[in-house]
């Protein structure tokens, strides 16, 4: 365990097959982090939550049925919470977190805030992510454009509960209006 | 009191970074500020100054909260900032930035030198829960967070006018400083005045409100406070707060609704890594581990036997089953005439609408963090993170699930996804409490998505709504008759039902049975959650109308039958389903008396607000007066239409009118809404972006549950099939995003009322009276899913 924004607690030390914990590399929002982990299923997700201790990407539905859970693979957006840690090592893992801060936001992120683009913001790491992976490759895209790009059958279903869709869809052309 | 020094007394992995902040901005702690300040003696205090402060502690939960003491309320600091402290929490809706804005108004500062801190037991007044449109007339209300700002206020002014010799008539005041209008140089600022005393000042219910004509922070597009920290991934959700020590838990559900537990087979989770211990209460099975991976896995191998559930009704023939149940029945109104009147009519109508159980089904599943210290009794305690919406409640039945004294347990709210009701929230709490309690260490609760939709999830209830009218030769509606039935298992729960959600039951709490009763005359008018519609008069024994119309012949009985599933309120209870009835019906009224469906709703109407905004949602909308549908439409092919819906909430809340504009596939079935244009009335605009982001969500969930939401289950077996986004599919990104054109009204001379559940009250109706318009098809029956709009469209004549 070498993160040591880790606590002691965390680290299985005396559990049976400890043997078998392996440590697996990644690179998070540019920080390099070594995770020791029982089990090569673990998803992504929840090393990313509990051991970085990020607050971006968030549990939905376990099931990559909603896109609470978005993070950049390589630039790319997958779900973090049926992705393995294993396929995950070794890999450029970035979160909104790593887009931009309060103080400094990135400019997808402050498109959002301009537009006051979201209710309980939960969701808000699904169009966020795929907005900004689909405009960075394509930044005269249009509304229909975008609004297509959020619904490419290899994104799966992305959801918004509080129904939010309007403004975010404003938001993410906002961005690419500022990006073009 | 002294700043900037913490207070060892204060536990600040307790709490939110936010609100410790916010708590050490105040001074070192709520207790030691109110201990070591002064008391400040205003003139006109109506509390003698002699009068002893019940001690507010936030490390010390047994702190009563004086809601009629100003102090509970506001703390005004010697360095100038100001400290609030509000029992209505923040969901997304916006309102923790309309009550700051709130607070900046009434006392004339700075919205930056405002803290608001919110929902947390023991410092904050109990406000009940944040919930049903009701926290714009709590707050701005008589006993609410306004109230104390203008008797702080007041108390300020006197102690200026004293300061500066000068008549209370002589002074304005700007940024937290009082001064004399005549001469600016002659100020005094609130912290001069208080040196961080505390006012000792009872509510004054005589305190004059800020006229919204003179509002200057209020009435303006404020941006939301939470969103820069939201956009950016830090801010901190229930799911986010950890504390030193805390393991995961998860949950063991019944696979089937009623089952109970037969054996629980603790050796298959030996061996499995993350020390995993195993909770059984009665027939509630937890199991908890280092990990939330580990927990997953352990939940996953846990063998449990359990008995078989309870027979579910037949989902085919469920609203027949409905209807046939015993029922506690209550009437509205009964004017005693509406037989006779409908048998004299000119042209009789009824129809039948029918509304499933729908699900919240917030994008992150419930989540708590439980700190159970020393078992259960006196001399135990709890720490509860939770996403509720009510602290307080909350509180109290914890505290009899876990067996320690309400006095001992802290619920400390933390933001979750959007509830829009009685979600999994309150039930997570339990099951993180009773796992915390059994293993002694923080407990950590993540629903499954699984978990959440079958059975923590308090369902919104089926309801089988009957309506009739008789209308004379002119179309005017001579008599309206509503006959509805809902069904209710638990509830919110309190001091007393633990047992009204899954996790309380499953522990061994009983859910209070429906108790069948016949109705009995109504002593005076109720809406009823809309089963009123806003046409009748509303008249009860000689008491003034409480209708919004004038048709005078008029009953409205409202049956309550024992529901199979838990249910609960969801964003607009029991209100959206009759009013996709009511208003249904009205436009089918309509179109009988073959007049447009705009002028026909004027026609009924007396309320000049509701008037008002159904004028101008038709302005708007550009609506073409005609009758519907619409004679150009071929039957085949793809077609347009367009749908009014209109409504008082609850009858004395906020009013509103929405038209839908959708195109219809007559060869698939597909409904695609193009434009939804809401005009909304809920007196004083207090953020114009706030109340227009409401009225957009609020349409667009509309839209969700009106054409693709419906719980589903297996006829006899107990099987809720409904358990993940492809079993319950909901409005998704890729569809077509409407257009929405928002008309908001800002009356400056009424008071303020609620706007989040106007708009989703609506769209239902909108939809189906602009399918109707586009096609001659009427769809009585959500959702509007393609295979029924298919079927309507068959039995057109």
């Amino acid at each position: 365990m070498i993160n040591p924004a880790v606590p002691a607690w965390l680290v299985p030390t005396d559990i049976e097959g400890a043997d078998d914990v392996s440590a697996y590399s990644l690179t998070v929002n540019g920080g390099s982090y070594a995770v020791d982990v029982d089990d090569p299923n673990t998803p992504l997700l929840y090393i990313l939550q509990e051991n970085i201790k990020l607050n971006g990407p968030k549990f939905g539905c376990g099931l990559g049925q909603c896109g609470a859970c978005t993070v950049l693979l390589d630039g790319q957006p997958i779900r973090s919470c049926i992705t393995a840690i294993s396929d995950s090592a070794g890999h450029q893992v970035t979160t909104i977190e790593g887009l931009g801060t309060v103080d400094n936001p990135h400019p997808i992120q402050q498109a959002f805030i301009d537009e006051q683009a979201m209710h309980c913001g939960y969701c808000i790491s699904g169009p966020m992510m795929y907005g900004y992976a689909y405009i960075s490759q394509n930044p005269n895209a249009t509304r229909d454009q975008i609004l297509q790009a959020l619904s490419e059958p290899a994104a799966g279903k992305l959801l918004c509960r509080c129904h939010s869709h309007v403004r975010m869809l404003n938001a993410l052309v906002r961005f690419a209006q500022g990006a073009a | 009191m002294t700043l900037g020094k913490r207070s060892k007394s204060v536990d600040q992995a307790s709490m939110t970074p936010d609100a410790f902040a916010a708590l050490r901005k105040a001074g070192s702690s709520r207790r030691n500020f109110l201990k070591s300040a002064g008391v400040l003696i205003v003139g006109f205090s109506v509390a003698g100054p002699g009068r002893k402060l019940a001690a507010q502690d936030p490390t010390n939960p047994t702190g009563l909260v004086d809601a009629n003491q100003v102090d509970s309320w506001i703390a005004i600091a010697a360095d100038e900032s100001v400290t609030a402290y509000s029992g209505k929490c923040e969901f997304g809706q916006g309102f923790s930035t309309v009550q700051t804005q709130l607070v900046a108004d009434e006392l004339f500062v700075p919205l930056s030198r405002v803290t608001l801190i919110f929902c947390d037991t023991g410092i904050t007044p109990d406000q009940g829960v944040t919930s049903g449109s009701q926290s714009h007339p709590t707050e701005f209300g008589a006993g609410g967070l306004r109230q104390a700002l203008d008797t702080a206020r007041d108390a300020l002014w006197t102690l200026a006018s004293q300061q500066l010799d000068a008549d209370m008539s002589q002074l304005s005041a700007k940024d937290g400083v009082v001064f004399l209008k005549s001469d600016p140089t002659q100020w005094v600022s609130y912290g001069q005045l208080l040196f961080g005393k505390r006012f000792n000042l009872t509510l004054n219910g005589q305190a004059v409100p800020k006229d919204p004509k003179q509002y200057t922070v209020l009435g303006t597009p404020v941006p939301r406070i939470d969103l820069p920290a939201k956009a950016t991934g830090q801010f901190q959700y229930v799911q986010h707060v950890r504390l030193p020590g805390m393991l995961h838990g998860k949950v063991v559900r019944p696979p089937t609704v009623g089952a109970t537990v037969a054996g629980v087979d603790q050796s298959s989770v030996a061996g499995l890594p993350g020390k995993v211990q195993v909770v059984v209460k009665n027939d509630f099975v937890g199991v908890v581990a280092d990990t939330e991976w580990h927990a997953i896995q352990a939940a996953g191998a846990l063998n449990v036997t359990w008995s078989p559930g309870a027979a579910l009704p037949d989902q085919n023939t469920l609203y027949a089953w409905i209807t046939q149940q015993p029922s506690a029945d209550s009437l509205s109104v009964d004017s005693g005439d509406v037989d006779q009147t409908l048998g004299n009519a000119a042209t009789k109508f009824t129809a039948q609408y029918l509304h499933p159980f729908q699900l919240h089904g917030s994008l992150g599943t419930c989540c708590a963090v439980a700190d159970v210290r020393g078992g259960s009794g006196a001399k135990a305690s709890a720490k509860i993170w939770s996403c509720t919406q009510g602290v307080y409640p909350q509180r109290d039945s914890v505290a009899m699930v876990l067996g320690i004294p309400n006095a001992n347990v802290r619920v400390i709210f933390a933001e979750g996804a959007g509830c829009y009701g009685l979600n999994g929230a309150d039930s997570v709490c339990f099951d993180a409490a009773l796992m915390s309690q059994a293993v002694g260490a923080p407990v950590r609760v993540q629903y499954s998505r699984r978990d959440e939709m079958m059975g923590a999830d308090s369902y919104g209830p089926a309801h089988v709504m009957n309506l009739r009218a008789g209308l004379d030769k002119t179309g005017q509606i001579l008599t309206w008759d509503y006959e509805g039935w809902t069904l209710s298992r638990g509830n919110r729960p309190n001091a007393t039902t633990p047992g009204n959600i899954i996790a309380g039951a499953l522990a061994g709490f009983p859910t209070p049975p429906v108790t069948p009763a016949a109705a009995r005359p109504p002593a005076t008018f109720s809406n009823n959650s809309n089963a009123a519609p806003p046409y009748i008069t509303g008249v009860v024994a000689g008491n003034p109308p409480g209708g919004q119309g004038n048709v005078s012949s008029q009953r409205v009985l409202v049956h309550t039958v024992a529901s199979p599933f838990f249910t609960g309120p969801l964003r607009s209870p029991d209100r959206l389903q009759n009013t996709f009835a009511n208003e249904s019906f009205m436009d089918e009224l309509a179109a009988k008396a073959q007049a447009d469906p705009v002028q026909y709703r004027l026609r009924h109407l007396t309320d000049p607000r509701l008037i008002a905004v159904v004028k101008a949602a038709a302005s708007a909308a550009n609506w073409a007066t005609r009758p519907s549908p619409n004679p150009a439409n071929a039957k085949t092919g793809l077609v347009t239409g367009r749908g009014m819906s209109c409504v008082l909430y609850e009858g004395n809340n906020g009013y509103c009118a929405l038209v839908a504009e959708i195109q219809v596939d007559q060869a698939t079935g597909v409904i695609t809404v193009t434009r939804l244009v809401p005009a909304q009335d809920s007196g004083p605009v207090s953020n114009p972006d706030g109340i227009r982001n409401q009225m957009e969500g609020g349409a667009m969930q509309g839209l969700s549950r009106a054409l693709f939401e419906e719980v589903k289950w297996r006829f006899g077996s107990g099987v809720i099939t409904s358990t993940d986004w492809v079993s319950y599919p909901v409005y998704q990104w890729g569809m077509p995003v409407p257009v929405i054109t928002s008309v908001v009204m800002n009356p400056s001379d009424v008071p303020q009322r609620g706007a989040g559940e106007c708009t989703i009250t609506l769209t239902a109706a909108a939809i189906a009276n602009a399918l109707f318009d586009a096609t001659g098809a009427r769809l009585r029956q959500a959702p509007f899913t393609p295979d029924r709009v298919l079927a309507a469209l068959a039995a057109r004549s």
